[in-house]
């Protein structure tokens, strides 16, 4: 656990970035720490590993003062991601992987064995490992950041808007992927983020600044969406917070239509599947030409993918698929409206 | 011209060896005070203006009058190469330590910090992120401060200690075209090895810079 202890900082010429930070950041979850830009998130996850020192107040992990610790040796045991990945450019990608179990004195070879490792863990290819990271794309290079962070299986990770740089869809396939991740390893983890919804995506619990580094609120994504404790909350977490519930809901319970009903249909749009009944697009009127399917669905999934599946399909209709990506049932717009009325129905009673 | 050449071989060759010397010891010198030197601009960054300052009014004495002032200061003889080796390694030290300073700062961001942050000490730092950063950067001085030198060693020529030059000063003596030729040609080769010289080092010490993007 990492605990905030009455934490202030004030920057030389009085600007108070953290102003009085009481906060506690459990064991092996992800504490998400948003807020508008400039409200001190930054400074807060830094002091965390003394890269900035707070003028009052003590951090401490598992009850140990980090002031308290040699700030080199700290550090080699708290992973850091930043949001340009930050990588080393005159490293090759396993170097820049290795980079913490050579400082603590792990011999090259081995080093380089379990950067190998780490690439396909974080869902790259191990040809990577002797590039560059210029040859890198950005989400390759985060992912490599990640991996740089998790080399010397640190128990505390610091990431300050890792996703933030990348485009919408490979910063999509990150925030799957590193859940994914977490759900194996279990770190202690701050995250910080501009974004509320990445918030409420990754946090297991979130903590919401304002400006002039105070804390709004804390707690799980629900409550903040539930029961916001003011008017900058409220705010900030949107007015479109019923549609940011639907997160937390997944589309197991979700009735579908056989997807016989949406093949080869005269009027309107027809789904298509390929020989193994995987869906590859919607054609319109009885047409050749293919639409694109925004995405597919499984029951795992939140019904706020469902919905956006649905709004933004040519069909007006979201294609459910199996472990085998074999689409095994069709969903309506008007479906998921009944289901979500008939939802909300059972909570009122 | 092939006679005069013939003729003066072991003269020739000796003026080429010391123009190297004198030329590429300065260039060493210059490196090795240099480095600590912008090293330190970047750790107390308030040193840094009187170290360009100091640098811009070394680098404008003109060479000849530096070439007299120097034995009023220390004690070397004016007529000795060791006089010219100072001067150059002044000149050199001048160019080189802005250009450490300036790369070291230029590789300063998120790199650095993220460095830092995965517990670098400050020394491994240096050695192993800033220094390899900001090569690219100071070996371009290098190459600038290794081709003036070249070129300004022939004016040592004057004072009499002039590796190459002495060609010039031989053939204005004598009314003479072929040494002044083959002065110019040989010093004008040797820039230019010298310069492909560190280009290849370079190519060979930073391959990520040629790793093409994307
Ligand atoms: N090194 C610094 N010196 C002075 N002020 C700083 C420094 N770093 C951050 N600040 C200020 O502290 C405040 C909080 O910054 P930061 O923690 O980076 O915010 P956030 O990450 O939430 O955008 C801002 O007003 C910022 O300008
Ligand atoms: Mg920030």
């Amino acid at each position: 656990m990492i605990t905030f202890d009455a934490v202030t900082k004030a920057f030389p010429g009085g600007n108070v970035a953290v102003d009085n930070l009481s906060l506690e950041l459990p064991t092996g979850q992800i504490t998400v720490f948003v807020g508008p830009s400039g409200c001190g998130k930054t400074t807060s996850l830094r002091m965390i590993n003394r890269t900035i020192e707070p003028t009052s107040g003590t951090i401490s992990i598992d009850g140990e003062d980090v002031t308290s610790q040699d700030a080199a040796l700290l550090r080699r045991r708290i992973g850091y991601v930043i949001q340009h990945a930050g990588l080393f450019p005159h490293r090759t990608v396993a170097d820049n992987i290795a980079t913490v179990p050579l400082l603590n004195g792990v011999n090259k070879a081995q080093a380089r064995e379990q950067a190998r490792e780490l690439l396909t863990r974080v869902g790259l290819d191990e040809s990577l490992a002797s590039r560059y990271p210029a040859q890198l794309s950005g989400g390759q290079q985060q992912r490599v950041g990640v991996a740089r962070a998790l080399a010397a299986d640190p128990p505390v990770m610091l990431m300050d808007e890792p996703f933030s740089a990348v485009d919408p869809i490979v910063r999509d396939g990150l925030q799957r992927e590193f859940l994914r991740l977490q759900s194996e390893l279990g770190k202690t983890i701050a995250f910080v983020t501009h974004d509320i919804d990445e918030a409420i995506k990754l946090g297991d619990r979130v903590a919401i600044f304002r400006e002039g580094g105070h804390l709004a609120q804390v707690g799980s994504p629900q409550d903040l969406l539930d029961d916001p404790a003011d008017e900058f909350v409220a705010d900030f977490v949107g007015r479109d917070r019923g549609f940011r519930a639907l997160s937390f809901i997944t589309a197991e319970k979700l009735e579908v239509e056989q997807v016989s009903a949406y093949v080869d249909r005269a009027r309107g749009a027809s789904l298509v599947l390929d020989d193994t009944g995987r869906p590859t697009g919607w054609s319109v009127d009885g047409q050749e030409v293919l639409r694109a399917l925004p995405g597919t669905f499984t029951t795992r999934d939140a019904l706020r993918l469902v919905t956006d599946l649905a709004i933004t399909s040519p069909a007006g209709a979201a294609v459910r698929v199996d472990e085998a990506g074999v689409a095994d049932g069709v969903v309506a717009h008007e479906a998921i409206a009944r289901h979500l009325t008939a939802l909300r129905r059972e909570t009122e009673r | 011209m092939i006679a005069y050449i013939q003729g003066n071989q072991a003269r020739i060759l000796s003026d080429l060896g010391q123009h190297v010397w004198l030329s590429l010891l300065p260039v060493l010198v210059g490196v090795v005070l240099a480095l600590p030197a912008g090293y330190l601009t970047v750790r107390y960054r308030w040193l840094y203006q009187p170290v360009v300052n100091l640098g811009g009014i070394l680098y404008s004495v003109p060479s000849l009058a530096l070439f007299v002032v120097i034995p009023a200061i220390i004690p070397v003889g004016t007529l000795s190469p060791l006089n010219i080796v100072v001067a150059l390694s002044v000149y050199s030290f001048a160019l080189l330590a802005r250009t450490v300073a300036d790369a070291l700062i230029s590789v300063q961001g998120e790199t650095t910090w993220a460095a830092a942050a995965m517990g670098f000490r400050p020394l491994r730092q240096l050695f192993g992120v800033e220094l390899p950063m900001a090569l690219p950067v100071m070996m371009a001085g290098l190459r600038v401060a290794t081709v003036s030198n070249i070129s300004l060693v022939s004016v040592g020529a004057i004072i009499g200690v002039g590796g190459l030059g002495d060609l010039f000063t031989r053939g204005l003596q004598l009314s003479y075209l072929a040494p002044i030729i083959v002065g110019i040609v040989l010093s004008v080769l040797l820039a230019a090895v010298c310069d492909s010289g560190i280009v290849l080092v370079q190519r060979w010490l930073t391959p990520w810079t040629r790793a093409g993007a994307r």
